[in-house]
């Protein structure tokens, strides 16, 4: 449906343009949906839009859950 | 021909992929096949100009003419030295195809000149006969390149699907998709900025080392259009066999993967133009990647799968999560999805 | 969080999603309404990692698989009668109309123009002012606003041959449709729609239809959690939607990204490849927006398009078939020549299941 992939923040570049970077790899996307944005956000990114802020915190509570799991089959592992 | 593409070239058929095989199929190799063009070789070994000639040809049509780490003249010598390194031939004379548009600036000209000569003297190639045209200005892309090469078969080995047998073992020389993405990024209409380069380089040091391996080296391809799921295709469709690739074994920069993650590209069916895909034997892959050792061209050289009996004719790949999935033969151009 | 570390928690998860369905002999089958969310399933191998009872099938969130031969058609005359340039994503280059698609076009001198964003048409217009440039208006609420926005630019700096041909889709109107299936038991929401709308907005499907929803990341492992959370759900019967991507999704969505697409567009009623014409599920320019409406402002006689009465796409986009079972599936309907849409796009069900197979 709709294909977008975070990339970070790193500079103002114009009025609601900014420049963001993944691996790389930079674009300058509109920040016009997400007025919001500071520099070092990771931002979703679709069709040179950021469309939404990453809340870092959330996606920090993802990866210990998912560690957690990982861990889970590395106890079985051992066993 | 069906009527579904009506009767006419799309740019699709000329991506490397099945568009491209069906168009030689069906509209060429029925004319023109007298018993050598079949197996459509990359290149030939020439018969009865005694045992150790192989010739081949290609053709660079690329846009743009200019991309970060090459440009279409350097291309044109690498490729054509690919080819015959990946038939176990060092790459030796060249001839040299200009096409040229009317209205291409003479200092683009001087400068895809000088490219093709650094990288001739570079590949160890001498340019030893060509021909220049000029056509009308929107009869061409600026500028289009033929090179042919001639080159000396350097083993005695056969260098052939048909010798690929269960539990050989697949290499790749380096990091895929860098020549396909640093193109594709440096198009006018994308406005990146990056710092990928294509690979775009001779092969034939690789190839010579590898050599090494004697019997034990089956099978040499430079993955070009198609990136390696082509060339991978290829080996399962030649052989009637499996193959079976890790994807956490496939070496990509980290610049090549945020690429195609942005543009929703496969960078396995990305170009490359300065890799080696080789099939070795069972147990041969470390004695390969130590021969490869220390060569700035084999950065990240890695074994990346196996042939197998099981799925004949398949390529499937285990994936970063444990599942496994058929890894398709690219089927045209390849364009950025958003949706 | 390095790769085999994501291995072992698939691992936990698929024997999380294995013992909830080894408590139930039922078979138990969910959507994925998005098509990103079919490409990355396909791509990293998922289904072959599930249990036999669970199934996973594809839905209508694929914009080239619901937008009909019909828009190709029209796109394609509209150029060709006004000497306009078409601009248009990647995805769409390749779909049959009903006499060629906009490859077979370009190779007979037609002008196609593939952009990453909307707002490189501006460019494309502005360099051969004043030439129209005609932007294909596909897709869901995430790219709707992209392409509201772009209009917005051209207006403020005066753009005056740049205009799109809408065929733009909302979700809920044909989630409401296919929530009635009895034989579907609930659904994987669109991570990057529901960025734009929010998670709130779905509780129909559980308060109305009883049916569980849960909104997707599109890492394997966010899809396994909502996969995981989806089973749950269902084997305990307590229907709810869950927001299982947080670091993206708020409750509310972003108000910001809808205000544009309401200084634009208004609802109306848009036209599905295999659900027919549903009301209020499209959008149409405002009044103040007017002027870049490619179908009004250059019209042209479309004829009525016939779909191949044997391609199944229709049921297949309702989740009622996999591409299996068609006949066409992999002989005359491939990706180099596809017959209905949902081989074309690398999202369309039938392509990923064509490329990615099962084995």
């Amino acid at each position: 449906m709709c294909l977008a992939v975070p990339m970070k923040l790193i500079e103002l570049t114009g009025e609601g343009i900014g420049k963001v970077d993944s691996g790389g790899v930079k674009i300058d996307v509109s920040l016009v949906m997400i007025p919001h944005a500071r520099i070092g956000d990771y931002l979703i990114v679709h069709a040179g839009f950021g469309i939404e802020v990453l809340d870092e915190q959330e996606a920090a509570i993802r990866m210990d859950l998912f560690r957690e799991l990982a861990a889970a089959t590395a106890d079985l592992e051992d066993a | 021909m069906t009527k579904k593409t009506n009767g006419r070239v799309l740019l699709g058929h000329g991506g490397g992929g099945k568009m491209t095989g069906r168009l030689i199929r069906d509209v060429i190799l029925p004319r023109l096949d007298r018993g050598a063009l079949g197996p459509l070789p990359d290149s030939v070994v020439l018969n009865g100009l005694g045992s150790s000639i192989a010739y081949t040809t290609d053709s660079f049509v690329v846009s743009p003419l200019f991309f970060p780490g090459g440009n279409i003249g350097s291309l044109s010598v690498h490729g054509t030295c690919n080819d015959l390194a990946c038939s176990g031939a060092r790459p030796l004379f060249l001839s040299l195809g200009l096409i040229l548009e009317e209205g291409l600036p003479l200092e683009q000209l001087d400068s895809i000149v000088a490219s093709i000569a650094a990288a001739a003297d570079d590949a160890g190639v001498q340019i030893v006969t060509g021909d220049t045209k000029v056509v009308p200005k929107g009869s061409a892309d600026g500028i289009f390149i033929n090179t042919s090469g001639i080159g000396k078969l350097e083993t005695g080995v056969r260098l052939s699907p048909s010798r690929i047998g269960e539990g050989d073992e697949v290499l790749v020389s380096g990091p895929v998709g860098n020549h396909g993405m640093a193109v594709m990024l440096s198009r006018a209409e994308f406005s990146f900025d990056f710092d990928l380069k294509s690979d775009s380089a001779s092969v034939w040091p690789l190839a010579a080392r590898l050599l090494e391996l004697g019997e034990g080296l089956k099978f040499l391809r430079d993955p070009t259009r198609g990136g390696i799921a082509a060339t991978l295709n290829e080996i399962a469709a030649s052989t009637g066999k499996g193959v079976r690739v890790i994807e956490t074994s496939i070496p990509v920069d980290e610049s090549v993967a945020a690429a195609a993650e942005i543009l929703g590209i496969d960078p396995f069916q990305a170009a490359n133009e300065g890799k080696i895909v080789a099939v070795v034997g069972k147990g041969l892959g470390s004695k390969a990647l130590e021969l490869l050792g220390d060569s700035p061209l084999a950065r990240d050289a890695a074994v990346i799968g196996e042939i197998t009996a099981t799925n004949p004719s398949k390529v499937v790949m285990i994936t970063r999560i444990g599942g496994s999935r058929i890894m398709a033969e690219p089927s045209g151009e390849l364009l950025p999805r958003i949706c | 969080m390095i790769r085999n570390q994501e291995q072992q928690a698939a691992q936990a998860l698929v024997r999380e999603i294995k013992d909830l369905a080894g408590k139930h002999a039922k078979r138990v089958r969910f959507m994925e309404v998005c098509g990103t969310h079919t490409m990355a399933i396909h791509a990293t191998g998922l289904k072959s990692l599930f249990p036999d009872n669970i199934g996973l099938v594809s839905g209508p969130g694929c914009p080239v698989c619901v937008t009909e031969k019909h828009f190709i058609d029209h796109a394609i005359l509209l150029a060709k009668k006004y000497d306009a340039t078409v601009v248009t994503f990647g995805d769409l280059v390749r779909v049959p109309g009903s006499t060629g698609s906009l490859a077979s076009w370009r190779s007979e001198g037609g002008s196609v123009r593939v952009v990453y964003s909307p707002l490189d048409s501006i460019e494309v217009a502005l360099s051969q002012a004043p030439r129209p440039a005609i932007f294909l208006g596909v897709g869901f609420e995430t790219t709707i606003p992209t392409v509201a926005a772009t209009l917005k630019t051209a207006l403020a700096r005066g753009v005056e041959n740049l205009f799109v041909l809408p065929a733009f889709k909302t979700i809920h109107q044909p989630l409401k449709i296919l929530a009635e299936q009895q034989d579907l038991d609930g659904f994987l929401l669109p991570g990057h729609v529901s960025a734009i709308i929010g998670s709130d907005c779905y509780r129909y499907l559980s308060e109305d239809f009883g049916k569980p929803g849960v909104i997707a990341g599109f890492e394997p492992l966010d899809i396994l959690l909502a996969v995981r959370d989806l089973v749950r759900m269902t084997l305990e019967k307590s229907p709810a939607i869950l927001n299982d991507y947080p670091r993206v999704v708020r409750p509310l969505g972003n108000p910001v990204a809808r205000h544009i697409i309401n200084e634009v567009f208004e609802p109306a009623d848009a036209s599905w490849r295999g659900l027919g014409i549903i009301p209020g599920s499209g959008l149409a320019f405002r009044e103040s927006f007017a002027k870049f409406d490619a179908a009004a402002r250059f019209p042209v006689d479309v004829p009525e398009s016939k779909d191949d009465p044997r391609c199944l796409c229709a049921a297949i986009l309702t989740g009622s078939k996999t591409p299996d079972r068609c006949g066409l599936f992999g002989k005359e309907c491939t990706p180099e020549e596809p017959v209905g849409p949902c081989m074309v796009s690398s999202e369309g069900t039938c392509a990923a299941y064509y490329k990615y197979g099962a084995v």
